[in-house]
């Protein structure tokens, strides 16, 4: 008896072990690819930041120095940043009120969700000589706001099927027994459709910091490589210094802006444990 | 109750609106002959300074411009078979990489797994401008710059096709899994016959997602690719010159339309399979 139990653990043990052993192999292809091209050039970007351009002087901080006073650095990294913190904001609470509004009304939604997400199958290139037309009037002052309005237009459909997604999991049973409570539909808002999305908004903010990130095309297309300074992006600028093979500022400025994400994503973390912590 | 419905469809409207209004105007101009462009547009085309007169119908329609782009531009159609041939190898490629990498992520998360995860996330969010430089270097050691594998195989391991497919992996219900284990099929089984036929709408809308970003690209070539008979056709139009603005907006339709086919297909696909990504954070 006992010398079976032993081989059927002992069998198990085999089994789990090869599981994990296949589950790995499944990974291979994926991580041996990433590592190539994404895990070694990274930290050879960030060795070059740190190194003299010859390459066998440590310089400290000497390259980030530089780089962190240069002018056109700083405008473009503040225009990205700004861009950031206002589109996506503005982005998460447009495409969300779409997605209340799909999911409250019962007739012709089919369409009307087609309509709202077929924009992002519309290539960038395509639409932007229309942006064009629509805003050569207007000057080129106003081309942060027209930024903003491109960069609503293609992603709202996106993030309000995200939106949708979370809305369809709260259960009606939830909505029927607050309303039997006599709660408001502002009360439903704030205790239970907000609490009940933290995961999505975190999946939304993750899918629109990429997509304003992208916001180069819309500007690169709408007003060329030397735009209107408030639209001038740390793309323009890095390929600026791509064409003159500026690898060490480069180097560094991606360091820079890698830096930065990596705090905000961990800050993000600590946060979300804490608040876990809390509960 | 009433009064708030009327509110709601009025706002669903406009909203529409806001969206076929400008791709009315797009199709309408693709139809106009070129004086009446020149009449309308020509502040946009960079053919000169006049008001902008827009119109939802061309007054004198014609294929002229369809005629002059399909018929008489050679570089138009170089451009779109450099296009192809740049962007399904990469789809192609990400779905097998990414395909069996996500199955993995999903359904034997172990520590170790979850960490590799989490750093995916963040390779996905990372900008182009920060891989640009170290792309650059590899591509160049490989010596691949200057060719259609230069876009290709970085694009392969972009890593939204992992994050997308995974959440929809990590939707199919456990069951199904252990009955296949029970009746002896092994690991390549279960992923080849239960996980790809199930996560058909999570594959789909990696597909898809994969590529309008790839129909698209525009910082990839721009920065890779010198020499321009190598160039998408994303980039046709910011490289058009003034004797062919006219053909700008057929370019334009062109250019989209195989996109939104690619759209009105899979649709339904895409609906669940970013739905499935926006359960459970």
């Amino acid at each position: 008896m006992e010398r079976d139990i032993h081989m059927i653990k002992k069998r198990r043990n085999f089994y789990v072990s090869q599981k994990i052993w296949i589950s790995w192999l499944f990974i291979a292809p994926s991580l041996s690819g990433t590592i190539v091209f994404v895990c070694i050039p990274f930290s050879d970007i960030i060795r070059r930041s740190f190194f003299s351009v010859a390459g066998n002087e440590f310089v400290w901080g000497y390259h980030y120095n530089v780089v962190w006073h240069n002018q056109a650095f700083r405008l473009a990294l503040k225009n990205t940043v700004l861009f950031i913190l206002i589109g996506i904001p503005l982005l998460m609470g447009t495409s969300f009120l779409t997605a209340l509004l799909i999911q409250s009304s019962s007739r012709r939604t089919n369409l009307y969700k087609t309509t709202i997400v077929l924009p992002m199958a519309i290539p960038t290139a395509s639409i932007c000589l229309l942006w064009k037309i629509f805003f050569s009037e207007r000057g080129r002052s106003t081309a942060f706001g027209v930024l903003l309005f491109t960069f609503l237009w293609k992603n709202i459909g996106y993030n309000m099927l995200l939106w949708l997604a979370g809305l369809g999991e709260i259960s009606d049973s939830v909505y029927e027994a607050a309303k039997l409570d006599g709660a408001g539909n502002l009360a439903i808002m704030r205790y239970i459709v907000v609490p009940e999305l933290k995961g999505t908004a975190g999946v939304v903010f993750a899918l629109s910091v990429i997509n304003g990130f992208r916001i180069y095309r819309e500007a690169y297309l709408i007003a060329g490589s030397y735009p209107h300074e408030s639209i001038y992006m740390l793309q323009h600028l890095f390929n600026h210094w791509f064409l003159d093979m500026d690898i060490q500022n480069m180097s560094t400025a991606a360091a820079i802006i890698s830096i930065g994400a990596f705090l905000c994503l961990f800050i993000c973390f600590l946060y979300s444990k804490i608040r876990k912590r809390g509960e | 109750m009433k009064r708030s419905g009327i509110l709601r469809s009025g706002i669903q409207f406009l909203l529409c609106c806001m969206i076929w209004i400008p791709i009315t105007l797009l199709a309408a101009a693709s139809f106009m002959p070129e004086d009446e462009l020149i009449y309308r547009y020509s502040e946009a085309l960079g053919l000169g300074k006049d008001t902008i007169r827009f119109s939802l119908l061309p007054s004198y329609p014609t294929i002229q411009s369809y005629k002059e782009l399909l018929l008489y531009s050679p570089g138009f159609f170089v451009m779109f078979w450099n296009s192809c041939i740049q962007v399904f190898p990469t789809l192609a490629g990400q779905l097998m990489i990414a395909a069996p990498a996500s199955w993995s992520f999903a359904r034997y998360p172990t520590k170790a797994k979850r960490v590799l995860f989490s750093l995916y996330i963040v390779l996905m969010i990372l900008p182009f401008q920060v891989m640009m430089v170290s792309n650059y270097l590899v591509l160049g050691t490989l010596n691949l710059l200057d060719s259609h594998l230069s876009l290709i195989l970085p694009g392969i391991w972009s890593t939204l096709p992992v994050f997308i497919m995974a959440k929809f992996f990590e939707g199919i219900p456990q069951t199904f899994i252990e009955a296949a284990h029970l009746d002896g099929a092994n690991e390549f089984y279960v992923f080849f016959h239960i996980a790809l036929p199930l996560g058909k709408p999570g594959i789909i809308t990696a597909f898809m997602l994969g590529f309008f970003e790839a129909w698209n690209a525009l910082e990839q070539p721009i920065a890779y690719l010198q020499n321009r008979s190598l160039w998408p056709l994303s980039l046709y139009l910011p490289d058009i010159t003034a004797d062919k603005a006219s053909v700008a907006f057929a370019a334009s339709v062109v250019l989209l339309f195989p996109s939104v086919l690619v759209f009105l297909n899979g649709q339904d696909f895409l609906e669940q399979g970013i739905s499935s990504s926006g359960i459970k954070g």
